[in-house]
Parts: C-alpha cells; structure tokens; sequence
C-alpha cells in the first residue's frame, strides 16, 4: 500500500493535533478497540484521534481495507469518520509538544497508551489477517510519529534505538519460540496418534513426555555430585543381583564417602549429597503444584457438572480426527453419550430399590477390602522368606525363590485391577463414578504393596545394623591385633594394607538402593510383557486365526484390545512414585528411569498404532486432568515419607556413605552451620526454630486458610445473585 | 503461486506472528489450486478443493469452516489470508477468546449472531452423524435442546449469545485441547 504526501490531497486537510473531545460519546474508548460481539468491530484506527494525517485518502490503508472486505462495521465506521471530520476546526501544520496546552499534551499521552495497549493486545482479537495486519501498521506509525514527539525531541534518538532494540528482541524471542517448539521431541508420533486415536489416548503420550523431562532433571540435579570411573562391564546375572563390585560403584549411596572436603574444589560431599536430595524432592512438588495450579485455573475451578449438556454439545467434537473409521466412531460414541445422560437425568428423578443396590454395594466393598488385606499379607510373607533365604545364601536357590518378591508384586499389581473390575459389576453405578472407584481401587492397592513392602525392607535394616554392629567389634579386635603387631617391630615401616582387605561392613543404604532398582526393573519387564503378550500376540491371534474360526474374533470375543489410558496413567504415576522413594538411596534411579521412559515412548506408539483399536465410549479421561495431577502429588508425599522416617531416625551405618559415622544424618546440617557459616546465621536459626515462633506461625497459616476460604464462598454466592439480576433484567 | 503471494507471507512473518506453519501451509494451499489460478496475484481456492483437504475431511463442520474464513461475497473459496486466518484460530497458540469467538460463529447456522433453536437442532445432528441410526428422536432432541437452553442460556431469552456461549467454553477443560487443526 503506497503513501502518498498529504498536502496536496483532498479537502486540504493536513495534520491535526486535536483531542478526544472531538469524538462523539459512541466512539468513546470502550467502542473503540472492537467488541467481542459477533458482529463486526467499529474500530476505525483514524477515529481514536483525528491526528491520521492519510484522513480520507484514497490510499489510507484504514479505507482500503474497508474496501475490501465486506464488512458492516466498516461501513459505518466511514459514515463516522464524515461527521466527527465536518466538526475540525484547527488546523495545524505540525505537532510540536511546546505548542500543545497540557491537556492536550495529556490526552496525547493517553491515545500513545491506548494505541500500545491495542497492540499488544491484537494477539487476542478474532478480526481476519487484513484487519488485524493494517491496525498493526496504523498503530505502529501513530507510535512512531507521537511517541517520538513526546520525547521532546532530545530523546528522539533514544527513543528510536530503544523501539529497534525491542523489535530485535521481539524476533529473537519469536525465533526461540519457534526454535523450542521444533525441538519438542516426539511431535511428529504424538500427532499421528491424536488423528487416529483423538485427544484422550495422545494426553497419555503428552503426560508420559512430561514425566521424561521431570526426570531428565533430576537426573542432571543428581549428576552434579562429582563421579569418578565407571564399573566394569560384568555378566548379566552379577549385574542382575547388583552385587559384586557395582555394589560399591558410583550407582549407590556407599561409593560416596564422608570427606568433608574433596580436594581443591573443596566440595562438601556429605551436604551437597544431602541437599541434592531435598532440592529434587523441593524441585517435584513445585512442579506438580505448579501444574494442578495451571489446570485448575484454565478450568475456571469448580462448577465441573453444571454445563454437561453444553459442553457436550460445543465441545465434545475433537478437530484434529483425521481418520473416517475413528470420526464414525466419534459419532457413535457422541450419540451414545448423549442418549445416556438424557436417561440419566430422567432416571435421577425416579429411584427404585435403593436398598438392594446399597447392599450389593456395601458387600463389593467388602470383597474390595478382602482383596487388598490378602495382597498386602501376600507380600509381607513373601518379604519373609526372601530374608530366609538371604541369610541361607542365595546360590542355594532358584531364580525364582531369589526374585520372588519383585515377581509377586508386579503380578498382583496386574491381576488384582482385573478382579476389582469383576466385582465392580455388582455395583451398577454410572461408568464415569465406576471409573472413579476403580482408579481409587488400584491405588489403594499399589499404596498398600509399596508399603508393606517397605515395611519388610525396615525389619531387614534392622537386621544389617545388628550385623553393622558385630563387623563394628570385630573390626576394633582386627585394629588392636593390627597395633600389636607394629609395636613389637617399632622400627619396620608403618604396616599398609591394601583398602581390599580392610573389612567393610554392611551398609543397609546400599542394601535398599539395589532392592528398589530391582523392583523397578522387574515392573519395567512385566510391564513390556505384558504388552507384548497382551496386546500384540492377541492381536496377532485374532488376525491369523480368524480365517479358520467359527465366529467371527475381530467383532466378538476377544477382538482387538483397547488403549486402557487410566490404567495406564497410574502405572506411570506409581513407577514414579516409586523413583523418588529410592532417589536417594541409589542415585542413579532417575537416570534409570529415564532410560526406561525412552524406551517406553516408542514400543508404547508402536503398539498402540499397530495393536489397538480406538475406544469405543471416549470418556473424558483428559477432564479428570487434575485428579491425575492431585494423586501424583499424593504420592510424590507419601514415597517421601519413608525416606524422611529413615533420615530422622535411624542412624547411618558406620562405614559406608556421606554420612558415616553420625548420628543421624541431619546432623551434616547442623556441622555446617556451626563450622561454616558465621555466628549470627546459626543464631537466627536456632530462633527460628524456636517453638514460640512456630506456633504463631502455624496459627497465622490456619486463620489465613480459613479467611480464604470464607471469600471464596462469598464470591460464588455473589455469583448466583448476579445470574438472577441478569434473568430479572431481561 | 506468484512472487505476490509469497511475498505477502513473508511480510505477515516478519510483523506479526502467526504460526510456525508459514511455509508448509504455503505448500498444502498452492496444491489445491487449478493450474490457471495458481499465476494470478491472489488467487482463492475452491471450497471443493479445500474440503479435500485431509485435516477437514472428516470433519462435520467442515463447509462451516470455509464459509466463516472466507472473505469473500460468496463466502465461496479461500485466499491464503483467510487459510492462514483458519490455520491460525485452530494452532495452539490462539487464545480461548479467539476460539470462542470462531467456535460460534462456525455453530451459528443462520448467521443471525445467536444460536437459537435451530441452529442447536442442526449442531446436535451434525454431531451425530449423518446416518438414519444414529440421530436422536424428536422428543430426545427436544430434550437436550432444553436441557441445553436451561444451562447456558443466562438471561433467558430462548437463545444463546456469544458472551454466554464464551462463559460456558471458557469453563470447560477440553476445548481448547480438542479445538485444534494442525497441518
């Protein structure tokens, strides 16, 4: 679009410096910057002020895109512009700020902010490219012609490289958007299987990526702590069992030794240790937070059946099916839920036999229970006879009776979730509530089994500190035999002994560290079996097989299985679970797991577009987004617990770790500050924690809890009464 | 697929972001063009061609789309603008207000700037497919029509606007994840 000079055009008008009391009331700001009615904005950039010197002109971008689009708003826009113009009375050749009055000066002011204001805010306006591409421009050059001007001329120049800077600025944050975004990885896998599969089995594959990344930092959160040479490749069964000599490798908690300083780099092992620690658990539950509090707020909080009908309507269509066979089943499945929840309302309002269904759901309860209680004694017996065997020696044994206890847990853990769906029938509730119950279900279960198996790990530390404490007098025997020795031959040479030699004794931090990656390796491999066996085999079956057979496998019994995404989602929440249990035992858990979620990433895509079929009732696993979020967050608190019961209470062993030899392991703090940090810091601490000062403080967080929730419960009372003004208005 | 056309995506690049599609959509849209059209300086594609288009294929609302992007008297075809104006509503970076405000107007039947009754009754059979089976009965539709209203329509009036229709969007969780096309 050409410019043209203005002088020479029209009706001889040039540059007006008037203000905004030439507009007339309707084109006051409110109106201006468009409404988001649907009809067409009455935004007209030359309308702001009449300052436009291209007022009027053929070639003013304002007139040619009312040209060409076709649009109401325009129309009057320009029938606006006539009246407001025939009502100019000054004319000025230029604008100089020492010939406006400071009113005017301050009404300039404002139509700057505004036009800053409608820039940054074009981003978010549904006007078509045209529009939104000639506002930019008309608003950029009033910036520059006025802005400028306001600078007082001195500051032109800074103001003009200031504007250049920020463009610059701008685009190189554009470039590393776009950067970032290219460099998201798996983007290309997660969209085939959006198309194929819609929106609820990719928010799988979106939240197993986002697990990746959590644990990619941990990973180089703990990689600080420096490491020395790598182990030694060994066989699969040694490596299996994590003895020998990974035992002692920079994998587990009792390489790391308890110098306080190491070298030049003075570098504290004991406390970094120590704080790496608090900082990844710090680090989990800000980001898990930090996630629900995001969710929550795009949610709009609470409300969450008062609009079923509706959203089903406007939002239940998923825009990025790209596949017939899965959009008519999309319709299928919308029709479906429409039928249902039309039934239901009806139904709600009748109810019959309330009394059976309660009893029916009162024993499946029960049953529930049953089941949990036996799982859980299940396990604990298990742990049992695995600490019997431990003691007998575990070459005695077959490979079975040796990992037993990983084995039984990763069993349960899949056979148990099929028995709880059989005795769900007996409950007859709505799929969506039953979904609920069942994902509740194989929590409790998983909790259960982590914990009882945590629990028999406790008895076994006992154990190895009773034996810490044995080696710990037979060392003190072997020392004075050893002492006895060179004082007989004072003038020999001060005895060496080769570190080999020198008896270790049994460090139960390293003992759990290997029993928790055990555990994890053996859910790795019956979770990929499983698949394989499950999902692949069967599909393998129902394909070949069903040339020779009677009825037809593809549509009856057993058919292609489907994507179970809720089942699948809390796998992965208490593999997790499990990872910052034993994070800061065996170190090299995250990295471990990061492996594994690698791996994951692609054998779970090709299975699921090789092997499923989509689903065929879609329920809004994605709106229940936050109650994944929350029970991730329970557990990220519940596996810190043991790890916080086993800092605060049991002493470290005596021989091996970065806590050797104290008391309890928190005591590392307490050194620092006493030795490190000047005297007024361990002060200030020692008052902090005084008693008097807490309990004020817990009293504060209570009453402020309490007064916020009283607000809350204010506004959505103000709420209703404004819904009703707006019933009473119209 | 004239120097025009190119340069006018470049000049949109460099003022104002719009997607990081710029080129491969550039692509996809010259691709649907008649070999005749592809030299004029700002050529429009067809809505038949456009309805081709995988992405839009399966789509129910599909001649809704086109018709509510299109810029011209006809309503008829897209220029390039108005497919990267589409590309650019449907991408993840669009605002819940820009979706909204576009979601409306696709369900807006009639142009008439509310949703009244009917265009409810043809969004609901648009949602359920084409076939005889699976649409719902009258008294059903009558129903969720009512059930609908009675939700979102605040002030009563029989029909839904765009602010009530942006305050029940701007509550659900799924939109704005489900209300995506990407090339």
């Amino acid at each position: 679009m050409n410019r043209t000079p203005v002088k020479e055009q029209g009706r001889g008008k040039e540059r007006r410096r008037s203000t905004a009391k030439k507009l007339k009331p309707g084109t006051a700001t409110g109106n201006v910057f468009g409404s988001t009615n649907s009809s067409q904005p009455q935004f007209h950039p030359c309308l702001l002020l009449d300052m436009c010197h291209y007022f009027k002109q053929p070639l003013c971008p304002c007139l040619s895109s009312e040209q060409e689009s076709s649009e109401d708003g325009d129309k009057e826009g320009e029938g606006e512009d006539e009246e407001v113009e025939e009502e100019e009375e000054e004319v000025e050749k230029e604008v100089r700020p020492e010939t406006l009055t400071p009113e005017e000066l301050e009404k300039l002011k404002e139509a700057v902010d505004d036009k800053k204001k409608l820039i940054q805010a074009l981003r978010g306006k549904p006007w078509p490219m045209k529009k939104k591409h000639s506002t930019l421009r008309e608003s950029q050059e009033f910036l520059e012609k006025y802005e400028g001007a306001l600078g007082k001329g001195k500051g032109r120049k800074l103001y003009a490289y200031k504007v250049m800077m920020n463009k610059k600025w701008m685009k190189f944050k554009r470039d590393f958007e776009n950067f970032t975004t290219a460099c998201i990885p798996w983007e290309m896998k997660i969209k085939e299987i959006e198309s194929h599969f819609g929106s609820s089995v990719a928010s799988y594959f979106i939240f197993l990526r986002w697990m990746y990344g959590i644990n990619m930092i941990l990973f180089d959160n703990i990689g600080t702590v420096p490491r020395a040479e790598e182990t030694n490749a060994m066989d699969f069964a040694v490596l299996w069992d994590f003895g020998g000599y990974a035992q002692y490798s920079v994998l587990f908690y009792g390489y790391y030794n308890s110098q306080r300083a190491i070298g030049w780099l003075k570098f504290r092992m004991p406390l970094s240790y120590f704080l790496v620690g608090v900082g990844t658990v710090a680090y989990s539950y800000m980001v898990v937070i930090r996630k629900m509090a995001r969710n929550a707020n795009e949610t709009g909080g609470g409300d969450e059946n008062s609009f079923n009908f509706s959203w089903k309507t406007f939002t239940s269509w998923d825009y990025l099916i790209g596949n017939p066979e899965t959009a008519d089943n999309k319709f299928a499945s919308i029709t479906t839920s429409f039928k249902e929840a039309i039934l239901e309302e009806q139904e709600s309002r009748k109810d019959d036999n309330i009394h059976l269904t309660r009893f029916l759901r009162v024993l499946a309860n029960f049953l529930v229970l049953c089941c949990l209680a036996g799982s859980g004694y299940l396990i604990y017996f298990v742990v049992r006879r695995s600490q019997k065997f431990a003691l007998e020696g575990f070459e005695n044994h077959t490979w079975w009776e040796r990992n037993e206890v990983n084995m039984v847990m990763s069993l349960l853990g899949m056979f148990c979730p099929m028995l709880f769906d059989v005795i769900s029938a007996l409950e007859n509730y709505h799929p969506r509530v039953a979904l609920q119950w069942q994902l509740g279900r194989i929590f409790a279960l998983f909790l259960g089994n982590l914990y009882t198996f945590i629990i028999a790990l406790m008895d076994e530390i006992n154990l190895k500190r009773k034996e810490e404490d044995v080696v710990q007098f037979n060392m003190t025997m072997w020392e004075a035999s050893l002492h006895n020795n060179t004082a007989d031959n004072s003038t020999a040479p001060p005895l060496f002994t080769h570190p080999a030699d020198v008896p270790r004794g049994p460090c139960w931090e390293t003992m759990v560290g290997q029993e928790f990656v055990r555990l994890i390796i053996s859910d790795t491999m019956t979770t990929y079996i499983t698949l394989l066996i499950g999902d692949f085999l069967r599909a393998v079956l129902v394909r070949f097989l069903n040339y020779c057979w009677c009825w037809d496998l593809e549509a009856g019994f057993p058919s292609y299985s489907e994507f179970d995404v809720s089942g699948n989602v809390l796998g992965l929440i208490f593999n997790q679970g499990m990872i910052w249990m034993g994070a800061f035992y065996a170190p090299c858990l995250p990295a471990l797991n990061v492996l594994r979620l690698h791996v994951s990433m692609y054998l779970q895509c090709w299975a699921v577009m090789c092997c499923n079929v989509p689903q065929e009732r879609v329920f809004k696993a994605s709106g229940s987004n936050n109650f994944y979020m929350a029970m991730l967050l329970v557990i990220l608190f519940l596996s810190t617990l043991p790890a916080i019961y086993t800092i605060v209470t049991i002493p470290p062993s005596f021989d091996c770790g970065p806590f050797s030899g104290k008391a309890r392991m928190f005591d590392v703090i307490q050194e620092t500050l006493e030795s490190d940090f000047p005297a007024w810091i361990s002060k200030v601490f020692s008052y902090a924690a005084n008693p008097g000062l807490v309990l004020p403080f817990m009293l504060l967080m209570v009453l402020a809890i309490y007064y916020l929730q009283s607000t809350s419960k204010s506004y959505k009372e103000a709420n209703v009464e404004l819904k009703k003004k707006l019933q009473m208005v119209n | 697929m004239g120097a025009t056309a190119s340069h006018l995506g470049k000049d949109l690049l460099s003022e104002y972001q719009v997607s990081n599609v710029q080129e491969p959509a550039h692509k996809r849209f010259t691709e649907l063009l008649s070999r005749e059209d592809k030299n004029l300086p700002d050529p429009r594609a067809p809505t038949e061609a456009i309805l081709t288009l995988p992405e839009l294929k399966s789509n129910p609302f599909r001649e809704r789309i086109v018709r509510v992007f299109s810029t011209s008297e006809s309503r008829d075809g897209l220029t390039f603008e108005d497919f990267l104006d589409l590309l650019s509503a449907f991408s993840d970076s669009a605002t819940l207000e820009i979706k909204s405000h576009y979601a409306f107007r696709i369900f807006d039947f009639d142009d008439d700037g509310t949703l009244d009754e009917n265009d409810l009754e043809k969004l609901v059979n648009c949602l359920t497919g084409e076939t005889d089976e699976t649409r719902l009965t009258p008294d059903e539709m009558k129903q969720l029509i009512s059930n609908i209203l009675e939700e979102s329509d605040i002030d009563k009036d029989g029909t839904v606007n765009l602010s009530e229709f942006q305050h029940v969007i701007s509550r659900s969780p799924d939109f704005v994840s489900s209300f995506k096309i990407v090339l």
